[in-house]
């Protein structure tokens, strides 16, 4: 027993013992409470100090942890090495939990750090989030750092932090100044400060009232800037995404006239087409898994254009002009294609991620950031339209499936070969409609009945746009996309949607041939 | 300790599989146990986890013996994410098939569309999903949480300082009768909180939504006018394109906070959560409690789907409703076994009280007289391992409320189930 006892104090002697050693600011953080924790951050931010960077830096990646006796380690790859001194760790390290709160104290002390870095570029960044973060305790500092700074861009940024926090000042002029100075950036954020500013109660100074009711003028100016474009952009990424799942449908039903009601599934094959590249990739080129999307492009056109010719070639030729029984098959078909899914890739949806070039966007005004799937998509979509239409217009192929379409007899005459050339057109249409399941699958889910949610949007597009013109359906994707943008703020997604189809109906009332009407010959 | 208790997982597996040959053979002495759960369409996504947690749950019954001496023997039938079928399925479930309960449903539409069939033919139902109270039938038993058990809490933590202290409140929701009725609520319990309405935003999409580029930009300008925070009640395949617009607008949850009451860690298996750590959801379970009820728990899933192949089975989660499953099916077992019977009647009465250890680490009590259960409230965040970790919890189990306080009329309620028709 004596042994034990004194086994156990030996053990822990030399921990005792270096135990003052690591009293420092991480060994507090550990030990802290999340309260506690707060508090010491706040502190942190009001008294900068250069030996704390790599310590906040920690906490911003979430690497901080603390063993059994609460020994600060931070994590690097799969090992942890002591945060302040040589320890090594008693059992695992523990992650310091943080929150939401605690993330934004992080950031906004990491800032009064940074103010301190030698590279402009840091400066610039830690006052742009202090414009945002910064806390009256940090006034101070910031009057400090702003007298000593040399850079211009940098001086402004903190310039605007202080304004503010300059709003609440003693001094009318102070105020005013620094409402004039806000009211200029156009910044989102400043708008509610200034907001704020004109209650009676909350300004006595009338000067500064009026600075800061033009100051909201000004803002709201740039703001309503933002929206339109914002409202623009996404009206066009939606017709971007209409024209994609509707163009393969604008070629088969279209130019060919088969009412393929199978459309829908060829857009769904070639999503799940990207899900396999996808898998090889990972399994089989990890490091080049970027650049699927690219691989799974001719993949999916190659896969669905073959289904589609094989369709066309065992059922659809023996259908040409029953327009009903051909609704009917392709109906079938695509039941078929779905339930085949089903079977081989199971009924939920399967994740399909963005690469990281395609993640993210870019923040182009204050309050409108451009994604970069979307940019990726409507410069994708414009892509396959020139494709198709040099397809169709410059090639012989083109020319065959034109010359078929509008005479069949007489092209036949003319010794076009009308079958071989109906199933190149079908698969031709089919591949296109691969190529949008590829687009599609980088915005929305990847499920079996990924078709179905679009094929009615398709057809839509296609009537509306005036059967057998390829302009018409891309002016009828985009008119379809803004309006849908700029009615659903008003009355919101699912009114919108009713709205939308009861315009299309009078619209079809009125013009039945649609927004671009085929002169000469139609189909047969 | 943990490869002992896959060891663990492995041989009752084993077992199970020498019990499923044995059926065939005493197939007239098995108790039918219905499953509707929709395993394809838009709510796929949800509740085919559902459909396997409860076969491993019976699995796990039958491997003890199963119930009063009989084995169960589950039905499984697809309603398709189609609200009208799962009436149609209920119907064929209690008639066709004779089961003595069925575990179902997921939105309390299809809830809705299946309550007057098992009414008027006094069937069973357990259903296992946190909805927006406003009902308790004698037919049902309520394993999820009412809006006291989860809304609510949830959004005390989001004005709470350590929440952010929100002022401005997004709610977005589903188009069905769940999100407008938790927002009724919330709206309701907001104002008792001194937030006005102009501080107050509602938005609705349809059911396979995929479109949120207007929605994300307007939470982004409504964000201008004070902390805000958006409190999502969208179900199904639409979180994930809303989750993906989010974080490519910028939109981090240091600045405005997701608390979400329909997202477990099964929908964020088909999102990369990088870009989502922070944001929240408010369950009564996750996967990352660690008490050894649930250490067992989330084995044996894993086991189980590694031993029946299914789909992604290498990333098997466990998540809310399927605790829930699994303590309903349970409970239910220990009332047949206390009655004596399968009679609906009986059962319903002996479900009274039932007690379970429950993986959240609590131990759960079906309420005495209000067919729910009493259930810890938790607030997890989204971690980059696509986890949550909680950041706060109730001390106890707490009773549900179906007939919220916040809703006029609700006080003259009876606090025992009656019959809807």
């Amino acid at each position: 027993m004596r042994v034990l006892l004194s086994r156990i104090i030996l053990l822990t002697l030399p921990f005792l013992a270096s135990l003052p050693a690591y009293a420092g600011d991480a060994a507090d953080f550990v030990a802290a409470s999340s309260g506690e924790q707060a508090r010491l951050l706040e502190a942190w931010a009001a008294t900068p100090d250069a030996t704390r960077v790599p310590l906040l830096k920690a906490l911003q990646e979430n690497r901080l942890g603390g063993d059994d006796n609460d020994v600060p380690f931070y994590e690097k790859g799969d090992a942890f090495v002591g945060a302040e001194g040589n320890a090594q760790p008693a059992g695992t390290p523990r992650k310091v939990r943080l929150n939401n709160r605690l993330r934004n104290l992080i950031s906004a002390a990491m800032a009064t750090h940074q103010l301190y870095s030698d590279v402009a570029a840091d400066r610039l960044t830690a006052a742009r989030e202090l414009q945002r973060k910064a806390q009256p305790e940090q006034m101070a500092l910031l009057e400090t750092r702003l007298a000593v700074e040399q850079d211009d861009e940098v001086g402004q940024a903190l310039t605007l932090a202080l304004a503010n926090l300059q709003l609440s000042d003693a001094d009318p002029a102070v105020r005013l100044n620094a409402v004039r100075l806000l009211g200029e950036t156009g910044q989102p954020q400043a708008r509610n400060r200034l907001q704020n500013l004109l209650d009676d109660a909350a300004e006595t100074n009338p000067a500064v009232r009026t600075a800061a009711n033009t100051g909201i003028v000004q803002i709201d100016r740039k703001l309503l800037i933002g929206d339109v474009l914002g409202q623009a952009f996404s009206g066009l990424s939606l017709g971007s995404i209409l024209l994609l799942a509707a163009l393969g449908l604008a070629i088969t039903f279209g130019l060919l006239g088969v009412i393929n009601m199978a459309h829908g599934e060829m857009l769904m094959l070639g999503a799940y087409s990207t899900y396999v590249v996808q898998t090889l990739f990972q399994r089989y080129a990890p490091d080049a898994l970027a650049f699927y999307p690219i691989v799974a492009l001719p993949v999916a056109f190659i896969v669905t254009a073959c289904i589609g010719m094989a369709l066309e070639r065992t059922v659809i030729r023996f259908l040409y002009g029953r327009p009903l029984e051909t609704l009917l098959a392709t109906w079938g078909i695509s039941l078929i294609l779905i339930q085949l899914v089903r079977v081989v890739f199971g009924a939920q949806n399967v994740e399909v991620g963005n690469p990281s070039w395609l993640s993210g966007g870019v923040q182009v005004l204050p309050n409108l950031v451009l994604p970069w799937n979307r940019m990726i998509i409507i410069g994708f979509a414009l892509f396959v339209v020139a494709l198709t239409w040099l397809l169709l217009n410059k090639t012989r192929l083109g020319l065959n499936v034109r010359a078929v379409t509008q005479n069949r007899n007489m092209a036949a005459c003319c010794g076009v070969p009308t079958g071989r050339i109906d199933m190149m057109a079908f698969g031709l249409g089919s591949g296109i409609a691969g190529l949008g399941g590829v687009a599609l699958s980088q915005v929305g889910n990847v499920g079996p009945d990924l078709g179905q949610s679009y094929i009615i949007d398709s057809f839509l597009v296609v009537v509306l746009g005036g059967v057998g013109q390829l302009a018409g359906s891309i002016s009828a994707a985009f008119g379809l996309g803004i309006a849908n943008k700029i009615l659903e703020p008003q009355i919101g997604a699912v009114l919108g949607k009713i709205l939308i189809l009861a315009l299309i109906i009078l619209f079809i009332q009125k013009r039945p041939q649609g927004l671009f009407a085929l002169k000469g010959r139609v189909i047969d | 300790m943990q490869r002992r208790s896959l060891i663990k997982a492995f041989t009752l597996s084993a077992s199970i599989a020498a019990m499923g040959m044995s059926w065939t053979v005493q197939a007239a002495e098995t108790i039918k146990v219905g499953i509707l759960h929709s395993l394809s369409g838009t709510m796929a996504i949800s509740e085919t986890s559902l459909k396997d947690m409860a076969l491993m749950t019976i699995d796990e019954i039958n491997a003890k013996g199963g119930v009063l001496g009989k084995k169960l023997e589950p039905v499984v039938v697809d309603p398709a994410s189609n609200w009208p079928l799962f009436a149609e399925r209920g119907r064929q479930l209690l008639t066709q098939d004779k089961v003595a309960v069925t575990f179902g449903c997921w939105t309390s539409v299809s809830r809705k569309s299946v309550l007057p069939v098992y009414e008027e033919l006094n069937g069973l139902l357990f259903y296992p999903v946190q909805y927006e109270g406003e009902e308790m039938s004698p037919n049902v038993f309520y394993t999820g949480a009412a809006p006291n058990q989860q809304a609510i809490p949830a959004v005390e933590y989001l004005m709470s300082e350590d929440g952010g202290a929100a002022k401005r409140f997004f709610l977005l929701g589903t188009d069905y009768v769940y999100p407008r009725t938790t927002n009724k609520i919330l709206r309701a319990f907001l104002h008792s909180k001194g937030v006005a309405d102009k501080d107050i935003e509602e938005v609705y999409t349809p059911f396979g939504h995929a479109d949120y580029q207007t929605i994300v930009a307007n939470i982004k300008k409504f964000s201008q006018g004070g902390k805000t925070a958006v409190v999502s009640t969208v179900n199904g395949d639409s979180n994930v394109p809303f989750y993906r617009e989010l974080a490519n607008q910028g939109l981090k949850a240091t600045d405005v906070p997701v608390v979400a009451f329909s997202v477990g860690e099964e929908e964020l298996r088909g999102i990369d959560t990088k870009p989502l750590v922070g944001h929240l959801a408010a369950w009564n379970y996750f996967q990352s409690v660690e008490n050894p009820v649930n250490e067992k728990f989330v084995a044996d899933w894993k086991a189980y789907a590694k031993a029946k192949g299914l789909p992604n089975a290498n990333t098997a989660v466990t998540n809310d409703p399927m605790e829930a499953t699994y303590v309903g099916i349970h409970m239910w077992a220990q009332a047949v076994e206390k009655a004596g019977t399968t009679d609906v009647d009986k059962v319903r009465e002996a479900m009274a009280g039932q007690e379970f250890d429950a993986p959240s680490g609590f131990k759960l009590t079906m309420d005495k007289s209000n067919h729910h259960l009493h259930k810890p409230v938790m607030i997890g965040e989204i971690q980059d391992d696509g986890q949550f970790s909680v950041v706060w919890e109730t001390d106890s189990p707490i009773r549900a409320q179906p007939w919220s306080p916040f809703i006029e009329g609700n006080d003259k309620k009876p606090d025992h189930p009656v019959k809807s028709n």
